[in-house]
């Protein structure tokens, strides 16, 4: 029954999907792009930004990367542009814009 | 090596439960099922088995939790009746199409309203779209005999879908009737210890069980459940042949009593298929060509087999213990001219409601039935198509 799920796509008949569409990986979450749904996007100010991470954690997408007590810009791949992070910067380091 | 005993359909099924010995139950006490988890409760408190027994807070718990424990890996089940089943609901869909091969025992009660506890098949038709295998006993012997082959026909590579061991309430639940019973050590063998391939708590393998399926897939997946469930009708007659080796005791699809050169048929589902029976052995003394049809598995529903054991006789009465409320007969009547029509199977087909809500159906009710019928056939006498037994008019 453990199948590639890498090789499964939306060209895939039936008879070769996984039963009940388990998915017998973990992490897969990441393949799929829900940066595609934004209507509206942050953007980094890296000038303004006094790396204090108040955004990071409030973000519900997991879409601010942080490397060594530092923020980076944006994963727009997962990013749906809620604007939860614009909200929580006390810097104005985040500016919502509208579109993708 | 099998043992003669007295018990209710509700002792006979918890007597199972504790031969079997799954490895959750969660459960929620409605009447008439009730008795169920208190006697698997007093069986686990005696040390008699070591289920992990959860009392949940409403049935949409208990079909929840038995949905993980199944997930996780562990064999689950729950009991429940009516309005329980109703609340289970949305559970019910998700155990199918995420192929968990869980067992529910089902003693049918009518749904409300008006509210009332007794026997009718109203909540297990309800459920009748859900994607589970649902298998209907006449007595406290079956109702035993079927959840011994739950598990192998639920677990079966071919199948992986949840299945409802279903026995009318009150009048099988509760009326004590003899039986044999199977030895623990027969039993235990024959139902096996469960291996699933798949679960999530195992270590190094990881999976996610019902993702989010966009409509690219969700289609695909529907005909794979679809499938599964055909798959089932197979599964059903191999486990009972197997079950036969052990018990002496045969089952299939359906039984077929006294039909061979049967003019008239009487098809139904349940307990009321003994007085059915009672009532044909009566007509037959009086020269009278009738049998009964007792139907065992609706789903996977056997429409061709249905319509094979029926091409040969002259008038069928399909007797629905539920209202179905679409205006032209009940879920049985419904599906079973459907089969007729689609194998070209060309009789007088009548559908009779009886039983709602306890409703007394007796071999006087049998012998009028069989009677309309041939009044119908003899004479050209025009009957009502769809009708209640038993109303007072």
């Amino acid at each position: 029954m453990r199948t590639d799920v890498h090789k499964i796509n939306e060209q895939t008949p039936h008879q070769e999907l996984t039963e009940g569409l388990m998915m017998f990986a973990g992490g897969t979450s990441k393949y799929f792009c829900t940066g595609e749904w934004r209507t509206n996007t942050p953007i980094f100010h890296a000038d303004l930004c006094k790396q204090c991470l108040l955004c990071a954690p409030v973000c519900p997408d997991v879409s601010i990367p942080v490397k060594d007590g530092k923020r980076a810009d944006f994963d727009y791949d997962h990013c749906k542009g809620c604007g939860i992070c614009a909200k929580v910067c006390p810097f104005g380091a985040i500016e919502m814009k509208e579109g993708r | 090596m099998a043992r003669k005993d007295r018990m209710s359909g509700n002792e006979a099924v918890a007597f199972a439960i504790r031969q079997v010995n799954p490895d959750v139950m969660p459960a929620f006490p409605i009447t008439p099922s009730t008795e169920i988890p208190q006697m698997v409760s007093t069986y686990i408190a005696n040390g008699e088995m070591d289920t992990e027994f959860i009392p949940v807070e409403s049935e949409h718990s208990s079909m929840s939790a038995a949905i993980g424990a199944e997930a996780a890996g562990a064999r689950s089940l729950t009991a429940t009746s009516s309005a329980g089943l109703a609340l289970m609901w949305e559970e019910l869909l998700l155990a199918a199409s995420n192929r968990m091969p869980l067992a529910l025992t089902l003693v049918n009660r009518t749904l409300s309203g008006p509210i009332n506890i007794n026997c009718d098949h109203s909540d297990g038709m309800g459920a009748r779209d859900t994607g589970w295998i649902q298998i209907y006993a006449e007595n406290n012997q079956e109702a035993y005999d079927n959840f011994i082959q739950a598990y192998p026909i639920a677990e079966h590579e071919g199948v992986h879908l949840p299945i409802m061991i279903c026995q009318d309430g009150f009048i099988t639940s509760h009326a004590v009737e003899n039986i044999e019973l199977l030895e623990d050590e027969t039993v235990k063998a024959f139902v096996g210890e469960y291996e699933p391939e798949e679960y999530l708590l195992n270590p190094g393998k990881p999976i996610a069980v019902g993702p989010y399926s966009v409509t690219n897939y969700a289609m695909e997946a529907k005909k794979n459940q679809e499938i599964a469930l055909e798959n089932a009708k197979d599964v059903i007659l191999e486990v009972a042949e197997k079950f036969e080796k052990i018990s002496g005791r045969k089952y299939g699809l359906f039984e077929e009593y006294r039909t061979e050169d049967a003019d008239y048929i009487m098809l139904l589902i349940g307990s009321a298929a003994g007085t059915a029976k009672q009532a044909v052995d009566d007509l037959r003394k009086k020269g009278k060509k009738v049998g009964v049809i007792k139907l065992r598995v609706f789903r996977p529903f056997p429409a061709k087999e249905l319509a094979e054991a029926l091409k040969n006789c002259k008038a069928v009465a399909i007797m629905d213990r539920c209202e179905s409320y679409n205006g032209n007969g009940g879920p049985l009547g419904s599906e079973v001219t459907a089969g007729l029509f689609r194998n070209k199977v060309m009789i007088e087909a009548v559908n009779y409601i009886y039983g709602l809500a306890g409703r007394d159906f007796t071999v006087e009710d049998v012998y009028d039935i069989f009677a309309e019928l041939e009044d119908a056939i003899v004479n050209g006498k025009e009957v009502e198509q769809y009708q209640y037994v038993g109303l007072r008019k």
